[in-house]
């Protein structure tokens, strides 16, 4: 079962590495939303360092979103995704490997470019530190949940605007509690709550989300 | 009895904005619901009795 | 020796014998809805007395409270059927939970506009955005979501299994909604109801809220009756019976 987990995820990987526009794609979209944000509020720096948790967040959050759209369907146009469905393989082992791959590819260069961004804003560089760990474990919760998302509109049309409805209300909580960490750090309360609750949140995740995606597949491809 | 005067009933003692504003707005919810719902059957019988004289027709060109 | 009918307990889960039912059910829970809010209407205005520390502006309560317990209890239902219809295949299951969103959704609005209305009196603001109106306010996307994700689907075995997950997911919003006045310290007050202790309000503000609550039931009931006949009819429409059922209309 690991060795098919793996399969799955050095197949993506590499269809990824041959299409190297889509690793761009999310990590330019994160910079530049977040760039805009300076430029439309204004360079003062105290109403930037309060605003900062929200929107890296909230860039973070919508980079994701945006590049659910290559999580299952390409594979369901071609044909690949079938043949996962009739493969001897547990499914829920061949979603968790494309949901893995999906947060190698969108969501850890968010993690690593984050401290610079943060940097714009002005951010002390214990918050930096903390929003990097929030993101590290919240860009995952918001892989998993989105895959859900993902699968149940697969095929359909206007999918786009319909996974965000779908999606959002569920990425609210990761994300009143991974902004909420670094701005208690910011103000100097200590983020270990937030944190901890992120950390619930993924393994909330881990064990219900890949489940929930490998139904909503059988279901969209039946 | 709450109320000396309609005048005190309306004003609920300074609130009269907030508390009717609440349930004038949830009246008009649920009585919007009952219309949309009574519209809704209007709305189904008329297009199924549409549909089937259509298939009927069709049935009889076809025999 | 007479034959014996076994009562089946599954003999109204189809759509064909559930329409007649449903149809003779609804009149009696529209009036028991009249009846309790009617009822409860009378005792919020004119029995219970005006509150010390929110002079009348409270009244918002026999509204507020129950359209909130409604939108916690419709989804949970809607959940169930989803669940149930996933589990067994039954459409009857999903069609129920389809015809029970949107009368949740719009006890959502209700508990939330209500909210409002009763904050800026007594907090001094319309909105805030702790754990209880954010959980809410997500409750009222999840409804929202589920009806698109539902009309969004053409075929209707998709659609309602899609809803179905979708619907499950966010259950766990509802405990969050529910718990999150003794989890977090945050502005809306914490519960003066409870299944364990007498309630820390005045007894006619108790019974005014219990009854508004059950006419709020009834009239659900009442509304998701009326509005599964209609997507019964609007599913069914190959068959035999519903082809009766509007032949003998005209």
């Amino acid at each position: 079962m690991i060795r098919a987990l793996g399969w799955v995820l050095r197949r993506d990987l590499l269809l990824v590495f041959r299409r190297r526009g889509d690793v761009v794609n999310a990590l330019v979209f994160f910079v530049i939303v977040v760039s805009l944000f300076p430029l439309g509020v204004g360079p003062e720096t105290s109403q930037l360092r309060n605003m900062a948790p929200g929107v890296l967040w909230v860039a973070a959050l919508l980079a994701c979103m945006l590049s659910l759209a290559r999580l299952f369907a390409p594979d369901h146009q071609d044909g690949t995704l079938e043949q996962m469905l009739l493969a001897g393989e547990p499914l829920v082992i061949l979603v968790m490997g494309k949901v893995i791959s999906h947060w190698l590819v969108s969501g850890l260069p968010l993690v690593l470019i984050a401290p610079l961004l943060g940097l714009q804003f002005d951010l002390p560089a214990d918050a930096l530190g903390v929003l990097c760990v929030s993101l590290l474990i919240g860009t995952p919760v918001l892989s998993l949940v989105g895959s859900v998302g993902a699968a149940l509109t697969l095929g359909v049309r206007g999918s786009g605007a319909l996974v965000a409805l779908l999606i959002l209300p569920l990425y609210v909580p990761v994300l009143i509690f991974g902004a909420g960490s670094v701005g208690a750090t910011a103000a100097g309360t200590g983020a270990e709550a937030h944190l901890l609750l992120l950390g619930g949140f993924l393994a909330l995740a881990l064990v219900l989300a890949p489940w929930a995606s490998a139904a909503a597949l059988r279901i969209a491809m039946e | 009895m709450n109320w000396q005067s309609w005048s005190q009933f309306l004003a609920m003692g300074g609130y009269g904005l907030y508390v009717w504003g609440s349930y004038a707005v949830t009246a008009v919810v649920l009585v919007a619901e009952i219309v949309a719902l009574v519209m809704r059957r209007r709305g189904v019988i008329e297009s199924l009795t549409k549909y089937y004289a259509a298939r009927g027709r069709n049935h009889e060109t076809k025999a | 020796m007479s034959t014996s009918k076994r009562f089946s307990w599954f003999h109204f889960s189809s759509p064909q014998t559930f329409y007649p039912l449903a149809g003779r059910m609804q009149p009696w829970f529209a009036w028991l809805a009249v009846l309790f809010c009617a009822v409860g209407l009378y005792i919020s205005f004119f029995v219970a007395p005006t509150d010390a520390q929110q002079g009348e502006s409270y009244r918002i309560i026999f509204i507020h409270v129950p359209a909130a317990w409604m939108s916690m209890f419709i989804y949970l239902l809607m959940g169930f059927w989803c669940g149930v219809g996933l589990v067994f295949n039954t459409r009857l299951s999903s069609m129920w939970a389809t015809a029970l969103a949107p009368t949740g959704a719009l006890f959502t609005f209700i508990a939330l506009w209500t909210g409002a209305l009763w904050g800026k009196p007594t907090w001094g603001t319309w909105w805030v955005w702790d754990a209880r109106l954010t959980s809410e306010l997500i409750l009222l996307f999840l409804y929202i979501g589920f009806m698109a994700l539902q009309a969004a689907i053409d075929d209707q075995r998709r659609a309602d299994k899609a809803g179905a997950v979708l619907a499950l997911v966010g259950v766990i919003n509802i405990p969050i909604i529910y718990f999150s006045v003794q989890w977090w310290s945050t502005l809306h007050q914490g519960s003066s109801v409870s299944m364990k202790s007498a309630p820390t309000m005045a007894m006619t503000m108790f019974a005014g809220m219990i009854i508004m609550a059950l006419g709020f039931w009834m009239y659900s009931i009442a509304a998701a009756l009326s509005r599964v006949r209609c997507v019964i009819l609007e599913r069914e429409r190959h068959t035999e019976w519903v082809m009766a059922e509007i032949g003998g209309r005209t």
